[in-house]
């Protein structure tokens, strides 16, 4: 959580607040439905392997395995993924230190579970794709985002979204484990 | 002083701050745990081209220097000195100019000339350069891999993370530096990393092989050396650099091992705690004793192992990132 939270405050700085989008309790119980949506559809969740994508998916990813650990009472494998190395567009972003991929199993025929707070461009997806490629060979990947905001520029669809957000390319979304803003960036 | 080597050459360490020694540390971390992958390699500098020019031998910075582009996905073109047009006397100029035109897009240098990189800098100003060495001048990522190597000990015993302490580990810790620091680019690269982060140096050595000046270092010189070991949280022990001629700067090896060798005898001097720091080659047995070298409290196997992610992490920041403005 300490790495999510400096990482978030670079972005921040800039960050004009318009509206609240989500309360803690609609993240809580947003995470949860998509939880059960989870267990739903994947059934052998042994073969799962939650990765929360570093730096804002990670307090995500923690919070949906504890559901699932919760909801199946049994432990579910999970850790964390940095793609920095990964991005086309990497000299244009900031990347935090703290931001290490912990990826605690071989992931070869397990059933890798992404997890992030924004789905935007999409971007940091294929990046993850690609990443993954370097730990083994997952039987399945499936995506879980906690806003989608839409303005995909590749062909990359999530399969659990905790809200569905029409936005424009001229607003900013902040999305924590405790609350979801709405505004625009400020970089004057 | 500049805040981050993003977009720069990577020459000295003098002119780095602490917040630019950081960055290249903490990128560093990252990159330890790509090295501990099956599949030991990122993308981060596909499709581009890094060229190694070794014009002295070298065996661990230049295995490093090209293991560390090969894991970032970069191509290494490397230039064997000494079977290169270099030995038909083209001039350092014309051969950047002609690896130049082959398309590259930084150069790791090792040369015996202070300043070599430097020039070649202004030669290639679109090619980023890496200064492997030069002369008596530098060597700064040794610099950087050795305060690397004493904050991930110092950070492993305090149970924390290495990027989580910053520079907190090297307030008032006390470094000596023991050899010979008149022709020791690592001793200049070691003081300025270590000084920039808030440690506190001395050196020990022979007047012959103390610099003609000391002044603009803020290092003091210790008198007596026994005494200082006591003293010391990390002794950086220099190898003697017999090819610079330092034979001729003290009466024998023998009388130069009896003072400031690190002999096992001498090493009981020193705390629990103290960290024993090599750059290599070692002369086992000239400046310090075989069973020290090979003593729980040396961490010269490590510093091998992290030439690679802070090489990984030099190569990727003056590659990658666009220069930010100086300051001050």
């Amino acid at each position: 959580m300490d790495a999510h939270a400096s990482s978030s405050s670079r972005r921040r700085d800039a960050f004009v607040p318009r509206s609240l989008l989500l309360s803690e309790d609609d993240v809580r119980r947003a995470v949860r439905r998509m939880a059960h949506e989870v267990v739903e559809r994947v059934r052998d969740t042994e073969s799962l392997v939650v990765l929360g994508l570093q730096t804002g998916g990670v307090g995500f990813g923690e919070l949906l395995a504890a559901s699932l650990i919760d909801i199946t009472s049994a432990e579910v494998c999970h850790g964390t993924l940095d793609v920095s190395f990964y991005r086309d567009d990497a000299a244009q972003r900031p990347f935090v230190a703290s931001a290490v991929s912990r990826v605690p199993v071989d992931l070869n025929d397990r059933l890798v579970l992404l997890v992030d707070d924004v789905l935007f461009t999409g971007r940091t997806i294929r990046s993850a794709l690609n990443a993954l490629g370097d730990f083994g060979r997952p039987r399945a990947v499936q995506l879980a985002v906690m806003v989608d905001r839409g303005h995909r520029e590749l062909p990359i669809r999530p399969d659990y979204v905790g809200k569905n957000l029409p936005t424009s390319l001229s607003e900013e979304i902040i999305a924590t484990t405790e609350c979801g803003w709405i505004g625009t960036r400020d970089d004057s | 002083m500049i805040n981050s080597i993003r977009g720069r050459n990577l020459l000295t360490l003098n002119e780095l701050s602490d917040t630019a020694i950081l960055e290249v540390l903490d990128t560093a971390e990252l990159f330890v745990e790509v090295n501990q992958r099956t599949i030991k390699k990122v993308p981060a500098l596909k499709g581009r081209v890094v060229a190694s020019l070794f014009f002295e031998e070298s065996t661990r910075t230049r295995l490093s220097f090209e293991t560390a582009a090969k894991r970032l996905s970069a191509d290494v073109l490397s230039l064997a000195v000494a079977s290169s047009s270099v030995k038909k006397g083209e001039s350092l100029r014309d051969t950047i100019a002609t690896i130049d035109a082959l398309g590259i897009d930084a150069v790791v240098m090792r040369h015996q000339s202070s300043g070599a990189a430097h020039q070649v800098g202004g030669y290639v100003p679109h090619v980023r350069v890496i200064n492997a060495g030069d002369g008596l001048h530098q060597h700064p990522t040794q610099g950087l891999l050795d305060v690397f190597t004493v904050r991930q000990v110092l950070a492993e015993r305090a149970h924390a993370k290495g990027s989580e302490t910053g520079k907190e580990l090297f307030t008032g810790l006390r470094v000596l530096i023991v050899g010979d620091i008149r022709h020791s680019r690592v001793a200049r690269s070691d003081i300025a990393a270590y000084t920039a982060l808030g440690a506190e140096v001395r050196v020990a050595a022979p007047g012959t092989l103390l610099p003609a000046s000391l002044e603009e270092w803020s290092v003091r010189v210790v008198d007596d050396f026994d005494e200082a070991l006591e003293w010391a949280d990390v002794v950086g022990v220099l190898r003697l650099q017999r090819e610079r001629g330092t034979g001729s700067f003290v009466p024998s090896l023998a009388e130069f091992t009896e003072t400031f060798g690190l002999t096992s005898e001498r090493a009981r001097r020193l705390r629990p705690h103290s960290i024993i720091m090599h750059p290599g080659p070692m002369n086992r047995g000239v400046e310090i004793d075989s069973a020290v070298a090979d003593s729980p409290a040396a961490v010269i196997e490590r510093q091998v192992s992290n030439g690679v992610p802070i090489r990984m992490a030099a190569l990727y920041l003056t590659v990658t990132g666009t220069p930010e403005e100086k300051t001050s």
